[in-house]
């Protein structure tokens, strides 16, 4: 138990130095940093998709006319589509019409704007998600900290399995299941169409079925990452400390381990949050519901290359901001970044 | 003893849960009695159960433990039948306790004083405001700068020894019966133990506070304690009073707990011709900062060289330097003469086979996966292309050498050896190699003292047998009275005194060599006082 | 069926896992009779849930290779009418196209199981080779590959995979290759962090201060101490690429018809659940079944490889 390892020690600050107040600025200019580098990771991204399109075989253009491709009508479209500049001018005039809301145009649905296509599926999508994310991550938290705190208990034991369980389901599968259960019996509709002017309540009621598919599925990952992220806490010496000095268990848990369990926590809903966007794709497909995830399917099916570049490029940075928020939170929740010695 | 008796323990007994969910016995039925103001201290080796019992003083026990029998009386309350709620009630209160990292026991998202205030406001003890101020006070007597700055800091921004006495503050906030102090100087240098221990005896003594005090270091218990108990694997060997355990200790173990002080390799005469390895003016730096500065010293052949020094101090460094995994800025290493490529991946097979390391950790220095007989055959096999029959006699013999019965042990795997044959076995891999020069890096400090007698006697003997010459890396200076010839003092990457050992531990020293010698605790119970005196007396 | 009520669900789900229990057990049993020495110890200590993911591994890797002689009809044969019910020539009837479902289901666990064993294998040579290389080299390289897989990482990898699909096309050889590149960034990560834990350990240090080689250091020094939580990792990615493959497959952007496949099984007989016909529910259901059985596997050995720590 004993152990001496020679590390250089804690250099003892010179006395007098005025240490306790903290220096905001530098907190600034590290929440900026984070920021930079997010819109850095956002602008590789927006080039990994751009440029995986110049991977296809052949040419955009054959692509489009696919089995009607004669060297005439190539020459067309290549024209029209602007295929005849350089590859950096395309990006950059890419970049530069998605910066102001403009992402081409339809290659399978009559030339139609893709910013169109999106427009109220995104809004429709976001709802979803909200909606999912407005159940499972209080859920979660809840189970997991109680998961933590009654660990080994038949609580703990039952919950973990069923967790286990919920994992490994598709969600498809998860989907048909409720769909078996609740909209056979005619609680709840099995199609998630909303009609155009509905109130809230009228969409959430039919968005209920997605919406508590999506929150199975996440609150099991959520809510396992939540308890390991606690768990690993409980083990801290300073959580020993403060049981030896006779605080109660609630205290302990509140005053002691959340404050250090805000960053792990963060980092968990960012990355189930994120999760979510690859199951909102699944489910929106099988509740027929009019999200980005459907649109996405469809345009992959019939290779409309601007709308799947555009839907890829919209999940990709919900996903870099999500993880960019938990980033973010996580230094304003570190003391040691926040007032260094 | 006229005072009235402030905890009783009867037949204690507490068992842990094994991985195969059995229950295995960490205290089996100890007695102890402390009274109040007095001071008890608790001495064994790593497993025997000190901390387990010193936690069980205050009703507590570790997940995954439990009090399997007996009593535990604080002042009249019994803890084994007390509800949780009255437990809770006591602890922080009445009976407060220091861990040993107090650098892992403070909270890192609150400010110390945060954390101080705590008891004290939610036990109703004072107010916040009073509580505060009586803070300030005994940031004072502990001795921290700036007392009544210090509290607005984070741990992080505040150095060990500072924490270790904040939290000792900590501990007297509400002015308790019994303190619990938990090994609270291990993990610092001795410099800085020095002024913990003389700061904890002080506050201990003006709040007539009692405290039971844990430690594996007998020289440091016997400056605090009135009283000893000597624990064995959760068994009480022997208690008695300090001068007295110390004059004239009972049972066999406890004299063997300082068997290794008394080891005292007489010096040898120094040899002629040229050094095994020389270190020639070496400078190394990590990025821009430089962590050594002009070091030179020479290992004689057959000799051993010890190098010491504090954490920081770069002694780790060197061995990295000559090991040729931190090549030097400027300066070289020589063997025998020849220099050294600075890399080690410029070095020959011949180069890298000549100088050989042993390791502090035993555990992480040999590869869990393989058995004995490769990870002691393979230098033979790689230098001395042994094969077959040749290469397995070869490894019987140096298990034979390292005192391990090679039927018994050569296809082991060292997960199933203890802490002392791994580092037996440490030994065994280097010398398979047929070295020239060893660099021991602080190979007994993770040990209990008998084991470390057992190693150094059986580095002592191999020395003789195979002339090697080593480099002795350490902080302990016992070690180095235990097993050197010549001693090299650093501190801050530089090396502040060297020579013949007799010639460095004998006045005049160098003012650090003087500090570091006078800070090492002895088993005169009086060594504190007159340390702290004499240094009050000749400032500087 | 609709007349089942919520008891007789409460029923049947305690009936399911108490037959899976008693499996579970009996397994473990039969197991420990017929092993010994270390394993045998190791078996015995396993959860009835491990023991029940171990059988059904077993039988899944039974079906899987024994397809052709256990199905009653041919893979993409049609034998009768459309969605014919349960009956004695048709176990679990037939399918939209009048196919033998049961056949299907089976033919299925080798279609789908054998492409995610092969993305598998394959993200984790890629995965693996890159993470370790990166571990014990360090320095640019290491800088270099983990910037490229960070900014693979920035995207979600089924939105990824849909935008790769759409540029190369759904055949079986491209959707293994997109897959795998995709995972073996993630595998690349788990295999770089577990290399690193253990290259800055002292027997690595003593290992290349005594001169070894590259090889002997990853085969001898590195890779079986990192075996636990690779082969824990393998399981699990194992379970994210089927889930993956079956989700694409359901997206019917997958494994492509006529090819029995369990993903695609389900999308092709949808309809029939809105009139309350479970059959379609099998195939998603053999797929959870799967992935269950590996995770309470690999949650035990990585229970196991924690306690076996301290």
């Amino acid at each position: 138990m004993v152990r001496v390892v020679d590390t250089p020690p804690a250099p003892t600050p010179a006395p007098g130095t005025p240490k306790g107040r903290p220096g905001i600025a530098h907190v600034w200019i590290m929440v900026g940093q984070r920021l930079a580098l997010g819109l850095l990771t956002l602008f590789v991204v927006s080039l990994l998709i751009f440029g995986a399109t110049e991977l296809l075989p052949g040419d955009f253009a054959e692509a489009v006319l696919g089995q009607a491709a004669t060297p005439e009508t190539v020459a067309a479209i290549r024209r029209e589509l602007g295929l005849d500049q350089p590859a950096p001018v395309r990006y950059f005039d890419w970049l530069g019409g998605v910066l102001q809301g403009d992402f081409g145009r339809s290659l399978a649905s009559g030339n139609r704007p893709v910013a169109d296509m999106i427009g109220n599926r995104l809004g429709n999508t976001l709802f979803l998600a909200g909606y999912a994310a407005a159940m499972a991550v209080p859920l979660a938290l809840i189970l997991g900290i109680l998961a933590a705190l009654w660990r080994n208990s038949v609580f703990d034991r039952a919950s973990n399995s069923a967790a286990l369980g919920a994992i490994s389901f598709p969600e498809f599968f998860v989907a048909y299941i409720l769909i078996f259960l609740l909209a056979q019996s005619g609680y709840f509709p099995s199609m998630a169409r909303v009609p155009a002017g509905a109130d809230l309540g009228e969409r959430l009621y039919r968005a209920f079925l997605p919406a508590l598919t999506l929150t199975l599925v996440v609150t099991a990952h959520m809510m396992r990452m939540t308890r390991a992220a606690i768990i690993n806490l409980l083990a801290s010496p300073y959580i020993e400390m403060a049981r030896l000095k006779g605080m109660s268990p609630m205290r302990v848990i509140l005053r002691h381990a959340l404050p250090n369990a805000i960053a792990p926590i963060a980092n968990v809903v960012a990355i189930n949050m994120a999760y979510l966007i690859t199951g909102v794709v699944v489910v929106e497909v099988v509740f027929v519901y009019p999200g980005l995830g459907q649109l996405m399917v469809d345009s992959v099916a019939r290779r409309d290359i601007p709308v799947v570049q555009a839907v890829a490029l919209i999940f990709a940075a919900a996903y870099v901001l999500l993880n960019l928020a938990a980033d973010v939170i996580s230094t304003l929740s570190n003391p040691r970044l926040l007032y260094p010695r | 003893m006229a005072k009235p008796v402030l905890l009783e323990m009867r037949d204690v007994r507490i068992e842990g849960r094994s991985g195969d969910d059995a229950w295995l016995p960490i205290i089996n039925g100890v007695d102890l009695t402390l009274h109040r103001g007095e001071v008890l201290g608790l001495i064994g080796e790593s497993g025997a159960g000190k901390s387990t019992l010193g936690l069980a003083a205050m009703g507590f026990v570790r997940d995954g433990c439990r009090i399997a029998g007996g009593a535990i009386t604080f002042d009249g309350i019994d803890l084994v039948r007390a509800s949780e709620a009255t437990r809770r009630g006591l602890r922080g209160k009445r009976i407060a306790y220091v861990a040993q990292s107090a650098a892992a026991s403070f909270n890192p998202a609150h400010r110390l004083m945060e954390q101080y205030v705590e008891a004290p406001v939610v036990h109703g003890v004072m107010r916040r405001a009073q509580a505060e101020h009586d803070a300030v006070e005994l940031y004072r007597r502990m001795q921290l700068p700036n007392p009544g700055e210090i509290g607005f800091r984070y741990p992080h921004q505040v150095s060990g020894g500072q924490l270790q006495r904040a939290m000792t503050a900590m501990a007297m906030a509400c002015r308790p019966d019994l303190i619990v102090f938990d090994e609270p100087t291990t993990a610092l240098d001795v410099t800085t133990q020095i002024e913990v221990l003389a700061a904890i005896r002080d506050i201990v003594a003006q709040f007539d506070t009692a405290a039971i005090y844990i430690t594996h270091d007998l020289a440091v218990v016997a400056q605090m304690a009135d009283r000893i108990k000597v624990l064995l694997r959760g068994d009480e060997v022997e208690e008695a009073d300090t001068r007295m355990m110390l004059a004239h200790p009972k049972q066999d173990y406890t004299r063997t707990l300082w068997a290794v002080r008394s080891l005292e390799r007489p010096e040898r005469p120094p040899v002629e011709g040229t050094p095994v390895l020389s270190v020639a003016g070496v400078s190394a730096s990590y990025g821009s900062v430089e962590v050594l500065s002009d070091v030179r010293f020479d290992i004689p052949p057959s000799r051993t060289v010890a190098v010491v020094g504090e954490s920081g101090s770069g002694k780790s460094t060197v061995a990295r330097v000559i090991t040729g995994l931190l090549p030097p800025t400027a300066g070289e290493v020589r063997l025998e003469g020849q220099a050294l490529p600075p890399d080690y991946r410029r070095r020959s097979r011949d180069e890298l086979r000549r100088v050989q390391m042993i390791y502090q950790m035993a555990d992480t220095a040999l590869n869990p996966k393989l058995p004995l007989r490769e990870q002691i055959g393979r230098p033979a096999q790689m230098y001395l292309g042994l094969r077959g029959r040749a290469l397995r006699e070869r490894v019987r013999e140096l298990l034979r050498m390292i005192e391990m019965e090679p039927d018994v042990y050569i296809d082991r795997l060292p997960g199933e050896l203890s802490g002392g044959q791994k580092q037996r076995v440490g030994i065994a891999r280097a010398l398979a190699a047929e070295p020239t020069v060893v660099i021991c890096d602080e190979v007994t400090s993770a040990l209990d003292q008998i084991v470390q007698e057992g190693i150094l006697k059986l580095l002592d003997r191999l020395q003789g047998e195979l002339g090697l010459a080593y480099m002795f890396i350490t902080h302990d200076l016992a070690t180095v009275r235990a097993i050197a010839d010549e001693v090299v003092v650093m501190r801050q990457g530089r090396v502040v005194e060297r020579g013949p050992k007799r010639q460095v531990f004998a006045p005049p020293h160098h003012p650090y060599t003087e500090l570091l010698l006078s800070s090492v605790p002895e088993m005169d119970p009086d060594w504190l006082t007159g340390v702290l005196a004499r240094r009050v007396t000749a400032p500087g | 069926m609709d007349a089942f009520g919520p008891l007789g669900w409460l029923l049947l789900i305690a009936g399911f896992v108490a037959g899976a229990a008693a499996a579970g057990w009996l397994f473990r049993a039969g197991l420990v009779l017929v092993t010994r020495g270390e394993l045998r110890r190791s078996l015995r200590g396993a959860p009835l849930t491990a023991s029940f993911g171990m059988l059904v591994i077993l039988i899944y890797l039974f079906v899987a290779v024994f397809a052709p002689l256990l199905a009653p009809y041919g893979e993409r044969a049609v034998v009768g009418a459309q969605f014919l019910p349960w009956s004695e020539a048709h176990w679990l009837g037939t399918d939209n196209l009048g196919r033998d479902m049961a056949s299907r289901m089976i033919y299925g666990a080798r279609n789908t199981v054998g492409i995610a064993l092969a993305t598998t294998l394959l993200a984790f040579l890629l995965g693996t080779a890159l993470g370790l290389l990166a571990a014990i080299l360090g320095g640019w390289i290491d800088q270099g590959m983990s910037r490229i897989v960070d900014v693979f990482m920035a995207i979600p990898s089924l939105i990824f995979a849909l935008l790769l699909l759409t540029i190369f096309g759904t055949s079986i050889v491209t959707l293994i290759l997109v897959i795998a590149v995709i995972d073996a960034t993630r595998v690349y990560r788990i295999a770089r962090s577990v290399a690193q834990g253990i290259v800055v350990m002292d027997f690595i240090e003593a290992a290349r201060l005594r001169g070894e080689g590259m090889v002997r250091l990853v085969f001898r020094e590195i890779l079986p101490n990192a075996m636990a939580p690779l082969v824990a990792e393998f399981g699990l990615r194992f379970c994210f690429v089927f889930l993956a493959i079956s989700a694409l497959s359901f997206l019917g952007l997958g494994i492509q018809p006529p090819t029995a496949d369990w993903g695609s099984m389900v999308r092709e007989n949808a309809t029939l659940i809105t009139f309350g016909d479970i059959t379609p529910l099998l195939p998603a259901g053999a797929i959870a079944l799967l992935t269950v059985a590996i995770n309470f596997v690999v949650d035990w050995q990585l229970y196991r490889a924690s306690g076996l720590k301290d």
